[in-house]
């Protein structure tokens, strides 16, 4: 039989993904269909006065021009944890590029011609763009207080403000104390494909075409905003043309809906790539860091203050900021820590999950603090973190799960494959750190596997393929456990009305979570053949032996499809099987539950900069993920060496840039700039640590988002020890480093 | 905004086509609205991140930033064309083989970018591949991978066409 777990088998959509024929949403076209273009206002924000559509709606072919005021009163608002977002701009906008009309015309031209003639008479109001201005008691309130009348942070633009933390951080002393900020700017997420949306009546509801992470949190919201039952409400989700968590939450799909059923015709919206930069992207943070060490460099306490500068709405942000805090002191044994962080709101683009999902954020602090230590004390970088790294099974996040695997491999694996200590060259430095994010703390996740008749099998689950490779490995795991090909496995996703409920497709879950639910599938299709065989054999289920696609009795055995054959016979027929991971939320937890496994991930950089430019070169990049088991190898490495990359991305070039009106002055590739195939390292390696000791199928631990967790930390400190002087804010541009190198020279 | 339409002739992957296209419409436009090849994607629409690429008469050409009209009596090579009989060329193979391809979104400017650096230059070092790639952006950053892929197909020669 043939073994398909831990083979790099190819990708299963890959020949469709060379040839051009895989359809994206904004691939697909349908009769009827109108083109949708969105009308918005050139600044951050602005009252709306009144919106005049007549010269628009005169122009041919222009079916419909959609305001807050052709929709339910009051408009329905709409958002994963908080209702805050409302279907299109009610009154004022809130960030620049919030629609405040859109247009259906028949043809894309109509639609942006008309778009252009919509007259919105507005006076430009004053904006909430900083930490500091969002602070400020004095600022403008982003967010009506109506919205969340029993909060009593309501009348402050603190959304959220959090507490977590043991021991006592105040009453400590340390042989060393250091505090410094450490600044993460706003970056986008980039994913090649632009949003893409269509929207039709369909079966007295709708049906939606998005190329959403979570098809099921989608359905939820257009039922919520339309009031249809779920069952009227068909979401078909595509395989994202790249997501990254930016696709992960509904964005202009209600809106879509209600013109859907204005019109009575299919509507279709693709943004452009300027729209895709003001749809969603990564919090920005300032975080301030007091750290107590002792002489050996063993960690005393963490204080921890996180401002985090959330958009408009409040869409997952606030789910980024608990998550991201809650683990905010990283893989260590710290024995007291504080942690205070604010949720804060501003009328910036609304921030939402990003690959990491904040960790990058809080490690870039806090590892840059165990460095400054280190240097201090005149430990070694790796020894410090080897100090405090907790053993296999002890706790470090107080009431969460124990450390779950050998982190002192993936760090130690890292320094050796980087040359920790080896001589260095002028102008370079290394640098090394470590990622912990948490997983799913609940979720509900199920599939069906439908064994066919000839013994080929479709598996249907409500999780998506955004390039990581989700197809690829439940398929694995399908054929390894039916013994099957490849060839002879469907995966069928992306359609809510076919596919059973999957929370969402997030946090590095889906090898894990639903593949333990296509294991449990797989399980109980071999338990209906057992049954099949004993009742066609006569011998008892308890003798029958089911594995590797044959099932044997004492006096015979047959392939899975002849025992069909011979049960069913020309009735034909077929065996279902479903399967289901389910965590519900567990109150009084923090974070409503613990943690499924941690993602653990050891990143290490050499860098040379040139002094005179303050440029900076990364001739070689390492990083180690401790997956438990790759079940895919070459998927697991093009998830880590992806994110190293993307990581690479938000440490050297990224950042969103407003001006003093709160508008993007760097929309587009040029001006906003991530990585390209020259930016890469020179050498780059991803390793695994596989000690099978995770909870997936086959001791799986989830990976792709670990390989970003600690890139900035682990270039900073490269950096740092290249040029000998820090640098605390990110992106590390050359302008910054050179001026970090003149500051150098002043003081020295 | 120019509405007058210009009729052209050009071939698309050898089939020859007779079209009224509209003044304002890019090359993009038509191939994936008018003749419904969409396999050709739409990122910028600017020229900056290559998704768009397709050959126009042998080279690699960003076909946002080339209107239609300018093709008029141009041979036209879509990442459509590059599979023979429903056989992937030898580059494709290579991008699938290799790992190059992840999300896929950006992998058909990719694969015809690649492809025109190999007609003009059938073993390129690393370099001249980073080079001939420079323009095509990857969000989920396989490029080691793409480079692999590239080196993989010039080791195992081009495509007939």
């Amino acid at each position: 039989m043939t073994e398909w777990i831990g083979q790099s088998v190819k990708r299963v959509g890959g020949a469709e993904r060379v040839t051009g024929a895989q359809k994206y949403v904004g691939d697909i076209r349908l009769d009827g269909m109108l083109w949708v273009k969105l009308v918005t206002l050139d600044c951050g924000h602005a009252r709306i006065t009144s919106i005049d559509a007549t010269e628009a709606e005169k122009l041919p072919g222009v079916r419909c021009v959609m305001t807050a005021r052709d929709l339910p009163q009051p408009v329905p608002r709409f958002g994963p944890n908080l209702q805050d977002r409302p279907v299109i701009a009610v009154g004022e906008t809130k960030f620049f590029g919030e629609p405040v009309a859109a247009v259906a015309a028949e043809t894309e031209d109509a639609a942006r011609e008309a778009a252009a003639l919509v007259r919105v008479a507005h006076e430009k109001l004053p904006g909430v763009y900083t930490v500091d201005e969002a602070l400020d008691p004095g600022a403008p309130l982003v967010q009506d207080p109506v919205l969340r009348p029993k909060d009593a942070l309501k009348d402050t633009n603190v959304l959220e403000d959090l507490r977590f933390g043991w021991g006592d951080v105040d009453a400590l002393s340390a042989d060393l104390v250091i505090q410094n900020v450490y600044t993460f700017p706003m970056v986008t997420h980039f994913a090649i494909e632009p949003h893409a949306f269509i929207a039709m009546p369909e079966d007295g509801g709708v049906k939606v075409w998005s190329p959403i992470q979570h098809p099921f949190i989608l359905q939820k919201t257009i039922a919520d905003v339309l009031r249809l039952p779920l069952a009227k409400v068909r979401i078909i989700a595509p395989d994202p043309g790249g997501a990254f968590g930016g696709k992960g939450y509904p964005k202009f799909e209600p809106l879509l809906a209600f013109m859907a059923l204005r019109t009575g015709r299919p509507v279709r919206l693709a943004l452009t790539l300027e729209e895709t930069f003001q749809a969603g992207r990564r919090m920005a943070t300032r975080v301030h860091v007091r750290s107590g060490f002792g002489t050996d460099g063993s960690l005393v306490f963490h204080d921890v203050t996180a401002d985090c500068l959330i958009g408009a709405y409040a869409d997952i942000g606030l789910r980024v900021v608990e998550k991201a805090s809650y683990t905010a002191c990283g893989p260590y044994r710290v024995p007291n820590v504080r942690i205070h962080s604010r949720a804060l709101l501003s009328h910036t683009t609304p921030t939402t999950a990003f690959r990491g999902f904040g960790v990058p954020q809080m490690s870039w602090a806090i590892e840059s603090q165990i460095d400054e230590a280190a240097w201090k004390l005149g430990v070694d970088r790796v020894a410090i973190r080897l100090r405090n790294l907790p053993e296999k099974g002890e706790e470090f996040i107080r009431g969460d799960i124990p450390c779950d695997g050998n982190w002192r491999e993936a760090l130690e694996k890292a320094a050796s494959a980087i040359g920790w200590g080896a001589p260095l060259a002028k102008g370079h430095g290394r640098g090394i750190a470590l990622g912990l994010k948490i997983s799913a703390t609940y979720a509900a996740s199920y599939c069906i596997l439908r064994l066919h008749y000839d013994g080929s099998a479709s598996l249907l689950t409500g999780t998506s393929d955004m390039g990581q490779g989700a197809r690829t490995v439940f398929a694995q795991i399908v054929a390894q456990e039916m013994g099957l090909s490849i060839e002879q496995v469907a995966v069928v996703m992306g359609d809510t009305a076919v596919v059973p409920y999957d929370t969402s497709t997030s946090a590095s879950r889906s090898t894990v979570i639903m593949g333990s639910a296509v294991l449990k599938a797989c399980q109980e299709v071999k338990d209906q053949m057992r049954s099949l065989a004993a009742e066609l054999s006569g011998a008892p289920e308890s003798e029958i032996n089911v594995a590797g696609g044959r099932v044997r009795w004492p006096r015979g055995e047959a392939g899975f499809a002849e025992l069909l054959r011979d049960y069913y016979g020309t009735t034909r027929g077929e065996i279902i099987g479903v399967g289901s991971f389910v965590k519900r939320k567990t109150a009084g937890h923090p974070l409503a539950g613990k943690t499924v496994f941690y993602e653990l991930s050891c990143s290490a950089a050499e860098v040379s900069v040139d002094e005179e430019t303050g440029m900076i070169w990364i001739p070689s990049y390492v990083t180690v993920g401790d997956v438990g088991k790759a079940l895919n190898p070459q998927h697991v490495e093009m998830q880590d060496s992806g994110a190293a990359i993307m990581g690479l991305g938000h440490t050297l070039m990224e950042h969103i840039i407003l001006d003093g009106a709160g508008r993007i002055v760097n929309l587009g590739a040029l001006d906003y700039r991530i990585p390209t195939i020259k930016d890469i390292p020179a050498s780059q390696v991803s390793l695994t640590v596989e000690n099978e000791d995770g909870p997936g199928p086959y001791g799986a631990k989830g990976t792709g988002e670990g390989g970003l967790l600690a890139t900035a930390a682990a270039v900073g400190s490269a950096v740092r020890e290249a040029i000998g002087a820090p640098i605390r804010d990110l992106p590390l541009t050359p302008e910054r480093v050179w001026r970090a190198i003149q500051e150098r020279d002043r003081s020295g | 905004m120019d509405s007058s339409s210009v009729a052209i002739s050009l071939t698309v992957n050898g089939i020859a086509h007779s079209l009224e296209v509209l003044s304002s419409h890019t090359l993009l436009k038509v191939l994936r609205d008018q003749l419904g090849l969409t396999g050709t994607k739409e990122c910028c629409s600017l020229g900056e991140c290559g998704a768009c690429t397709v050959l126009v008469d042998g080279r690699a050409v960003n076909s946002c930033l080339m209107l239609a009209a300018e093709a008029d009596g141009c041979s036209i090579i879509t990442v459509e064309g590059l599979a023979k009989d429903s056989r992937l060329s030898t580059l494709q193979e290579a991008f699938l083989a290799e790992g190059a391809v992840q999300c896929g979104f950006c992998i058909p400017g990719m694969v015809m970018s690649a492809h025109y650096l190999l007609s003009h230059n059938p073993s390129p070092s690393v370099e001249e591949i980073k080079e001939g790639l420079a323009g095509n952006l990857c969000r989920c950053a396989g490029y080691g991978r793409i480079i692999d892929a590239v080196r993989a197909a010039s080791r195992q020669g081009a495509d007939d066409d």
